[in-house]
This record gives structure tokens, C-alpha cells and sequence, in this order.
């Protein structure tokens, strides 16, 4: 299996996620820098990392939306392929009308960096097969727009669709409507989420729950590649 | 030349942490009076074109890039840039 890292202007945590990639599964992983976007159809999934793309100029993942790699991301969504972001990267994903609602600044108005206990609401999906359902993890967070905002219909709609994938259990900091940490998008090949997996792939670095994400992910794959 | 001023609110519907935040610091102060406090954006821009495609224009770009229109609302002045 073959991982792109996408790599907007001032997303930061790239490494991070390439690592990741590289220590868990064990699976191809390239970095694509954004200007270079139409090779990304070589890939079988994309991985948007966490930073501060553009500053969070105008609002957070909203600049963006200047980059060529913008059409290519959401044709590549569109193609049914797994595409991952996490907390910047979910930011680009909400701009990118590829995932629905947006984002607003934490209820309590600080960049807020914490080990939050986050709840699997539905571990049938590509990305959380690897989870039991219900199931408690802890991963860590760092945002200060982790505040995710959807109206009442669309949240309704998140709901019946089994769209929630991630809430979190001990309280709600942010203010996310319905508590909410990671949804994907209809199809369920997207899935953003404000806490960080690839964060989490290490014991000597604060825990490993995020490494199954990552094995759920080429799970998923090697199913449908079977032969 | 033509100035259009862009003001950009939070829907009604959308809790303002920023605003909830400084109403408070308001009261505290001393500002008994003030109930509530929302806290907007203001853009500027400065361009070119006929009054009409001025107004297509600006609402194109607020749809495409300017205005998150799932938490924000906007509505724009059009008007001559001061000569310096």
C-alpha cells in the first residue's frame, strides 16, 4: 500500500505522520508537496498532517483552498480512496466542502495541548476496524481551533448516518457539537478527526492507541486486495 | 478605484467563545450594561471594475474563499478609495 503525506505551506507535523506510517505498517509512504498534487492519483491513500497551514490566516485550513492541490484533493476523495486528516488537516477538509461543518475557536480560547480519552463510536469503518466498539483511547490533541461546529440538521444527519466516529468521553473542552472528535464523510473513505493518531504509535512517546488507526487502514486495503 | 468594506459576522446560531469572553470581562470591569458581545471580521479590498461586476465579483469571492458560510454571515459597502 502506497501513503502520501500532502504537504500544505506551514503544516508542520509531516514527520510526525510519515513516521508513523513507517513504524506501524511498515507500508510505501511519500511526501507530496501541495504544488505537486496531480501525481496524487499514484496513491491509495492521502494522509494530511496537522501544523498551521497558511498562518490559519483568514480561518484555520480556509487559504488553502489557493493551492492546486485543493481540486486534486477533493478528486481524489471523490475516487472513493482513504484520505486522513487530522487537526489542521481536518480544518482543509472542512474548507474543502469534503467533509461537512466547520470550525471555531476552543470554548476556552486557548491553543490546548492535552491527552484527551476519546470514545469509538463506530469501529465499522475503514479507518477503526481495528478498535472494539465503544471502545476508550487515549490520543493526544493540540489546537486552538478544535471547536467543531455543525448546525443542528447536519449533526442530525452525522448521527443516522453513523458518521461519528470519534467523541470525546470525559467532558467536552472545546465546545465540539455532540462532543465531537472525528467524523467521516458519507462514503466513509475520509476521515478527520482533532485528535492525533500518529502521535500515539509509540509507547516511550505517551502510548500506542493510535497505532491501530494506522493497521485499520491497511486492513481495509489488503481486503479488497485480496489476490 | 473602489473600495468595498466587507463585514463578516458569526450566524446567530453560532455560540461566539470570543464574544462570551470579553461580554464577561466588560461586566467585570464595569460595563454592567453590556449584555452581549459578538465579535466580527472586517475586510477591506481595494479593486477594479463597474459597480455591477464589483458586486458579482465580491460575492463570488466570498463564497469561495472569504466566508465559511456554515458559521458566518456578511454583507459589503461599496464606495471610492480616499485619494491620499
Amino acid at each position: 500500500m502506497k501513503f502520501a503525506v500532502l504537504v500544505f505551506p506551514g503544516l508542520t507535523c509531516d514527520l510526525d505522520m510519515y513516521h508513523a506510517i513507517e513504524d506501524t505498517v511498515k507500508q510505501e509512504v511519500e511526501y507530496v508537496w501541495h504544488t505537486e498534487a496531480d501525481q496524487l492519483d499514484q496513491f491509495d491513500a492521502v494522509l494530511l498532517p496537522t501544523g498551521t497551514s497558511y498562518g490559519n490566516y483568514l480561518r484555520p485550513g480556509a487559504l488553502a483552498k489557493s493551492s492546486p492541490a485543493f481540486k486534486a484533493l477533493q478528486k481524489f476523495a471523490d475516487s472513493g480512496k482513504l484520505v486522513l486528516g487530522v487537526g489542521n488537516g481536518f480544518h482543509i477538509l472542512v474548507e474543502a466542502d469534503i467533509l461537512p461543518g466547520a470550525f471555531l475557536r476552543n470554548n476556552g480560547l486557548k491553543f490546548r495541548s492535552a491527552v484527551e480519552t476519546v470514545t469509538v463510536e463506530n469501529n465499522n469503518t475503514a479507518f477503526t476496524n481495528g478498535y472494539a466498539q465503544g471502545q476508550n483511547i487515549a490520543l493526544p490533541v493540540a489546537s486552538e481551533f478544535g471547536n467543531y461546529y455543525a448546525d443542528e440538521k447536519t449533526a442530525q444527519e452525522l448521527k443516522n448516518n453513523n458518521q461519528i466516529i470519534f467523541t470525546y468521553t470525559n467532558g467536552n473542552t472545546d465546545g465540539s457539537t455532540l462532543a465531537i472528535a472525528g467524523i467521516t464523510n458519507k462514503k466513509g473513505n475520509v476521515l478527520g478527526m482533532m485528535p492525533l493518531p500518529e502521535r500515539a504509535v509509540e509507547e516511550v512517546i505517551g502510548g500506542t492507541d493510535g497505532t491501530p488507526l494506522f493497521h485499520s487502514i491497511l486492513n481495509n486495503w489488503g481486503e479488497q486486495h485480496v489476490n | 478605484m473602489t473600495k468595498v468594506t466587507i463585514y463578516v459576522t458569526l450566524r446567530e446560531s453560532v455560540v461566539d467563545p470570543q464574544g462570551i469572553a470579553t461580554t464577561e470581562a466588560l461586566q467585570k470591569m464595569g460595563y454592567e450594561e453590556v449584555k452581549s458581545v459578538r465579535v466580527g471580521k472586517l475586510i477591506e479590498l481595494e479593486m477594479d471594475g463597474s459597480e455591477q461586476t464589483i458586486e458579482t465579483r465580491v460575492n463570488e469571492m466570498c463564497n469561495d474563499l472569504l466566508i465559511n458560510k456554515v458559521i458566518e454571515d456578511y454583507r459589503f459597502e461599496v464606495g471610492e478609495v480616499a485619494s491620499k
